[in-house]
């Protein structure tokens, strides 16, 4: 290796002053703003499938409309181990990353090959068949109903047992202890990538689905998080507004780097609270506008005003 | 049986039609446009509520629905998506999105968000038998109006000058406009063409596929998977994708209504595996 890489690698490895103030709002904005628990821990949970979609989208380059498949499965294999086996959070988050694992792996085989539309297809059509499955096993899923009554047990922690409570505060700190932790191993894994990839011989198959593994548990522990947090899974969670909606969020915040889904899915809280208030039922169509122009004046330049003048 | 078949024809010549506009877009910008649908849903919604509140009758309906989806398509293709062809395909994929996002609230503001019905004429409504098939007469009759613009637009694209220039364009952009052919203006008139064939296509499946603002979401991977699977070089691709798509999905639901969606999910995610670029394309047609 290189003197150059070696720094390189060294200076990518360093922690910078914003990373370090970013993680820390975290515990802060959770002590600071007991009322808004509820909000903080869906924008938790958001920041999260964003990650998760950047791995896939941002580091593999695989442009994803299904992304949902992985957070519904996530979302209903948490529920359904809670209902049927155990109230533990624990289990039902490792029973979650395991079943999303698995699915990430064997769909990997299927977007190695084929162009941008084929990937394209092949991500959605498996999300559409996730769906299909759980609104037609309905004697397991309760189908378009939903799988009602999933009740928690508390998080057993060394620091004590905390059940869940109304206000969200247990919640939310679940939540954003697994942002975090999600947060410091992929930026391991990104730093460590290279070496690795350096020293075999780069090999893009082994990349993609590693990274596709890696991105759809994520997507996993998101899921799982909304419905332990909320105690209820519905087909809501597989639907393709989801996946849109993610592909959004990650676009606001940036593709390519860490923090992306994280400043996405605070922007994205912020402008759908602001729209929802001012026109419940069609912020839907606001949400197309800015799409429509964020594309149009460039993903890259709308958040970077001091660029607009400049041709 | 038989009837099965027929309609499981007239639903994929009905795919067809609703689907060759985009065919076009993604062979000759190599543009993925997931607003195709939103297209089909003005002339769907041109037709009802011309029938239902203006009292137009159904025939007169069609040719105007083709007109209305053409005009949206001509009035969005220079001010929106030619500045779109050059870009990363994540970029279209956001900025159609946000399209049919924007469609469908609109429609839900303006008309309401409950399922729209049309009354066909009584000449098309029923059913009779030739040799114990049943064959409904509106499907005859879109099986016909399908058949007939199918062969129509096989007879332009290999038969006329401007067939000529759009293959030409189709295959290679670049020299086609080095040879002086204004390709802009050859897109600009198959989009308009492709949009209103989509709307006309709306209006004829108003009746059988159903209508209400989530139909640009809801059909947008049955077009999609016309394209992928027939590939984009051929008009004769994606017609016998959109057969195969429709049959399959009618004797699909019909025997085994149990596993709904699934066969047709899962053929497309085979076909695609074996074959990448579809199954009808041409080996070794530039992508």
């Amino acid at each position: 290796m290189s003197a150059q890489a070696s720094a390189a690698l060294a200076r990518d490895a360093r922690w910078r002053g914003w990373e370090l103030a970013t993680l820390a709002a975290l515990p802060v904005a959770w002590l600071l703003l007991p009322g808004q628990a509820l909000i903080l821990n869906e924008i938790a949970i958001l920041a999260l499938f964003a990650l998760s979609l950047d791995l896939v989208l941002g580091y593999a380059g695989v442009v994803s409309l299904g992304h949902a498949a992985f957070f519904g499965l996530g979302a209903y294999t948490a529920a359904l181990c809670a209902k049927l086996l155990t109230p533990d959070p624990w289990l039902g988050l490792a029973a979650a990353v395991g079943a999303t694992a698995l699915l990430g792996f064997l769909t990997s085989f299927l977007i190695l090959r084929g162009s941008d539309l084929t990937r394209l297809m092949v991500t959605l059509g498996v999300a559409l068949i996730l769906y299909e499955l759980a609104n037609k096993l309905d004697w397991l899923t309760g189908g378009a109903d939903g799988l009602q009554g999933v009740a928690m047990g508390p998080v057993l922690t060394p620091f004590g047992a905390f059940e869940f409570d109304i206000g969200g505060r247990v919640a939310c700190a679940y939540s954003m202890a697994l942002l975090v932790a999600c947060l410091l191993l992929v930026r391991q894994a990104l730093r460590d990538n290279p070496v690795r990839a350096a020293s075999i011989g780069l090999s893009v198959h082994a990349r993609l689905i590693v990274a596709y593994t890696i991105g759809g548990a994520i997507g996993g522990v998101a899921g799982a998080l909304l419905a332990q947090t909320n105690g209820f899974a519905s087909l809501d969670v597989l639907d393709f507004h989801r996946s849109a909606e993610v592909l959004l969020v990650l676009v606001i915040g940036g593709t390519g780097y860490l923090y992306g889904g994280l400043f996405g899915a605070v922007a994205f809280k912020l402008l759908h609270d602001l729209l929802s208030a001012w026109t419940p039922q069609y912020w839907n169509f606001w949400i197309g506008v800015f799409l429509v122009v964020l594309v149009i004046v460039g993903r890259e330049r709308l958040l970077r005003p001091w660029s607009w003048g400049r041709r | 049986m038989l009837t099965l078949l027929f309609d499981g024809v007239a639903y994929g010549m009905l795919l067809f039609v609703l689907a060759v506009g985009l065919a076009v877009t993604l062979g000759l910008m190599n543009f993925i446009n997931l607003a195709h649908g939103a297209f089909a849903m003005a002339g769907g919604y041109i037709t009802v509520l011309l029938m239902n509140r203006a009292g137009v009758p159904f025939l007169a309906c069609l040719p105007l629905a083709f007109i209305g989806a053409g005009l949206l398509g001509a009035a969005l293709e220079p001010t929106l998506y030619r500045r779109m062809y050059a870009r990363p395909h994540l970029d279209q994929v956001l900025f159609s999105i946000g399209l049919v996002f924007m469609a469908v609230t609109a429609v839900d503001y303006v008309v309401g968000s409950m399922q729209q019905n049309i009354q066909v004429p009584a000449w098309l409504q029923g059913r009779f038998d030739i040799a114990w098939v049943g064959i409904g007469r509106y499907r005859l009759f879109i099986i016909v109006v399908c058949a007939v613009l199918a062969l129509a637009l096989q007879w332009v694209l290999v038969r006329t000058r401007f067939g000529s220039r759009l293959r030409a364009a189709v295959d290679d952009p670049r020299v086609a406009s080095g040879l002086g052919l204004n390709v802009n203006r050859i897109f600009l008139a198959t989009f308009v063409v492709g949009s209103g064939l989509a709307g006309l296509g709306g209006a004829l499946g108003a009746e059988v596929l159903g209508l209400d603002p989530s139909f640009p979401l809801k059909f947008m991977i049955y077009f999609l998977i016309v394209c992928a699977v027939g590939g984009t070089t051929t008009i004769t691709g994606p017609l016998l994708a959109a057969l195969l798509l429709g049959i399959a999905d009618v004797m699909g639901k019909y025997y085994v209504p149990k596993l709904g969606a699934f066969i047709v999910y899962t053929l497309m995610i085979l076909i695609l595996l074996v074959r990448p670029q579809g199954l009808f394309a041409r080996a070794g047609a530039a992508r």
